[in-house]
């Protein structure tokens, strides 16, 4: 599914300082029953935002009206557990470009760049310094330039550069995905099956 | 130069390196099910792609199955729906299919294996984290995404860094009670759920060697619990025993050409690995998980530690025993149980069984206790049957149920209610996992045998 090419994103931050959020919490096994893409951003972090009588947790970051954004602020390894892809869908679909931690599960990190959801990795420092702006000033502003691989904090300037890959870079960049890669080099593949020993 | 396992089985597998991006990495089998797929499906579609290859990809219907009563139609409207889109994605691609009540039916993890559709060598994914499992047997398996499952449908390709290479080795030999379940959550309580993150990791060293294939895939299975992408262990005489004459294995020649491409998966004597630890078996016991995540377990004879003899992250874990309703310095041994679960691709296969039945046996089954013994797939419960193991548990007062994950995920009717205490022998002890509000303690199915029986979380060594 194509997505909006990601180039330079300036914006306020929800903080979710907890560890270890597995891909559970961001979207429980009962949501995952759809055979189509729709609906997950209402899901996102379900049990953690409404009671079970699907009255609101108020006290839950996504039901305070003070922290809005499209960056997410998670603690160290975030999005740890299963597959599911619709961990990544909720968060986009919610509105979230960008979920920032200081450290990311493998899968998770790249069913992000794969829809378009850009993970970016910053120093436990750099992540202790993004809650506390947040905290002293809900309303500070994060930037994330993808084209130069950094993340400012746009009061202080402080910033930080953080990796990805130039291939996946580019992707996001465009808003392409490996499919579009893939497709290109059917012959290729083909001639490397028939070569397969089983 | 010398290479690893690992080494060997990725590298063959690259058509294309991109610099500074991802390999190209060739698939060799593709397992599918109704949850991860549907919207891989509409993907090809709206793209006006095709299934390349549509004998590589193998479709059962597991997360969503009901575990009673198959031969009903399906009551969840929308689990239905994805049973169906499963269902007729495969026909109209090609794909073979075992539906709800097919006689191979089962979890996707339990029936590769059975039916010689995980091979040595092979590269094996899924759209499920615990893919892993096959790496039992030498291949390459792991979990991808929806997207991912489209790539590998329209091109059986994905693309994919390759991981480093982290090695651990256990050396000794297990003690009474003590499963490879033990060894897994022993590994992961030491690693933590991000030790491994990164990595691709190959299990040696005896107590790998001497286990069983079914041993060797709940090692495997579990290699997701501490972060890692995978975990492989080297294909030996057991592997091949395993694989042969069944369903999708070579057959004659075919086998001879795949045994000489099998016998070299091995690791050189002097290849390195980025990450190397070792373990002694002596040092595990029977384990059992206190918190909300796998990497929070201890051996069932321990306390719950205290916060502040652990490495950061106190709020994190203050939180997550607040959950359970436990506090720190608490001995796990002894907590009042309600629920039992025996099943998973990680303890749902024939041996797992056994063990549950050799506590059981002549003993019943205690009366607070609801037990859930859902086996992995068909084939296994027809093991369960022809090996006297269901009298066994019918007399103890358990019921079998049929096949699928169950309350591993509870996507079906198998959810433990909200606050409600589990003693589990699946993969992940998440908040909610086993329902809203359920509480999982993960274990061996020793110790969910002993806790079925007693009705408190007990030390299997003392009924055996
Ligand atoms: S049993 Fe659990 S972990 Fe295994 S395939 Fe099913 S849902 Fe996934």
């Amino acid at each position: 599914m194509a997505y909006d090419k990601f180039e330079i994103l300036k914006s306020t931050a929800v903080p979710l300082p907890i560890e270890n959020v597995d891909t559970d919490q961001i979207i429980p096994a009962r949501f995952l029953k759809a055979t189509e893409r729709k609906g997950f951003g209402d899901n996102l972090f379900r049990d953690w935002r409404y009671n079970s009588d699907n009255t609101i947790k108020e006290q839950f970051v996504l039901n305070n009206p003070i922290y809005k954004g499209k960056v997410l602020v998670g603690g160290k390894n975030f999005g740890s557990g299963s597959s599911r892809e619709h961990a990544a869908w909720s968060v986009y679909d919610y509105g979230f470009r960008c979920v920032v931690s200081s450290f990311f599960a493998d899968i998770f990190r790249g069913n992000c760049l794969n829809i378009g959801v850009l993970p970016v990795q910053v120093s436990a420092e750099f992540l202790d310094k993004i809650y506390k702006a947040i905290e002293a000033n809900p309303a500070t502003e994060l930037e994330i330039d993808l084209p130069n691989q950094t993340i400012t904090l746009l009061e202080s300037g402080e910033n930080e550069s953080f990796e990805i890959n130039d291939y996946k870079k580019q992707n996001m960049l465009h808003g392409y995905d490996d499919i579009d890669y893939l497709t290109k080099m059917n012959e290729e593949i083909q001639d490397f099956a028939s070569k397969r020993p089983f | 130069m010398s290479t690893t396992l690992f080494d060997k089985v990725w590298d063959s597998h690259v058509i294309r390196k991109i610099k500074d991006g991802p390999d190209v990495f060739f698939i060799d089998r593709h397992l599918i099910h109704e949850v991860t797929s549907p919207v891989a499906f509409l993907g090809l579609k709206s793209r006006n792609n095709t299934v390349l290859y549509p004998k590589r990809t193998f479709a059962t219907a597991d997360h969503n199955t009901p575990t009673i009563n198959q031969h009903l139609p399906v009551e969840d409207p929308l689990s239905a729906n994805q049973l169906k889109a499963l269902e007729e994605n495969s026909a109209e691609w090609g794909i073979p299919h075992w539906g709800l009540g097919h006689q191979k039916n089962g979890i996707v993890h339990v029936v590769g294996p059975e039916n010689g559709i995980t091979l040595p060598g092979a590269t094996i994914v899924c759209g499920d984290s615990h893919t892993s499992t096959h790496g039992a047997f030498g291949a390459i398996a792991f979990g991808i995404g929806t997207s991912e499952v489209e790539m590998v449908l329209s091109s059986q390709c994905i693309m994919q860094p390759k991981p480093k290479k982290m090695r651990i080795n256990i050396n000794g030999e297990l003690g009474i009670g003590v499963t490879p379940k033990d060894a897994a959550l022993f590994i992961i309580s030491k690693l933590s759920t991000s030790g491994a993150t990164g990595y691709f990791v190959e299990y040696a060293g005896d107590v790998f060697k001497n286990m069983t294939m079914e041993g060797r895939m709940t090692v495997c299975n579990l290699s997701i619990e501490m972060g890692a992408r995978g975990g492989m262990i080297a294909p030996d005489e057991k592997t091949f025993e395993y694989i042969k004459d069944r369903l999708f294995t070579p057959k004659g020649d075919a086998w001879d050409t795949a045994m000489q491409y099998w016998e070299t998966l091995k690791t050189d004597e002097d290849a390195v690995f980025d990450k190397e630890l070792t373990f002694s078996a002596n040092d595990i016991e029977p384990m059992i998980t206190y918190g909300t995540n796998p990497g929070m377990g201890t051996g069932i004879s321990n306390n719950i530690p205290n916060a502040e003899d652990l490495e950061g992250g106190v709020a994190t874990y203050k939180k997550s025993l607040n959950y359970m309703g436990f506090n720190e310095g608490d001995t796990m041994i002894g907590k009042p149980v309600d629920y039992v679960f025996l099943g998973s691709c990680t303890n749902g296969r024939i041996e797992d069984f056994r063990a549950f039945a050799s506590i059981v046996k002549g003993r019943k089954k205690a009366d607070n206790i609801t037990a859930w013994l859902v086996p992995g797939s068909h084939i296994v419960e027809a093991e369960i049957k022809e090996e006297g193991i269901l009298d066994i548990i019918t007399e103890a007062g358990f019921q079998l149920r049929e096949p699928g994950c169950s309350a591993c995920l509870a996507m079906n009717d198998d959810k433990v209610p909200a606050g409600k205490l589990a003693v589990s022998t699946s993969n992940r002890n998440f908040e909610g996992r086993q329902g809203p509000g359920s509480r999982t303690l993960l274990a061996s199915p020793l110790v969910a045998a002993a806790t079925a029986v007693t009705g408190v979380v007990t030390d299997p060594r003392t009924l055996l």
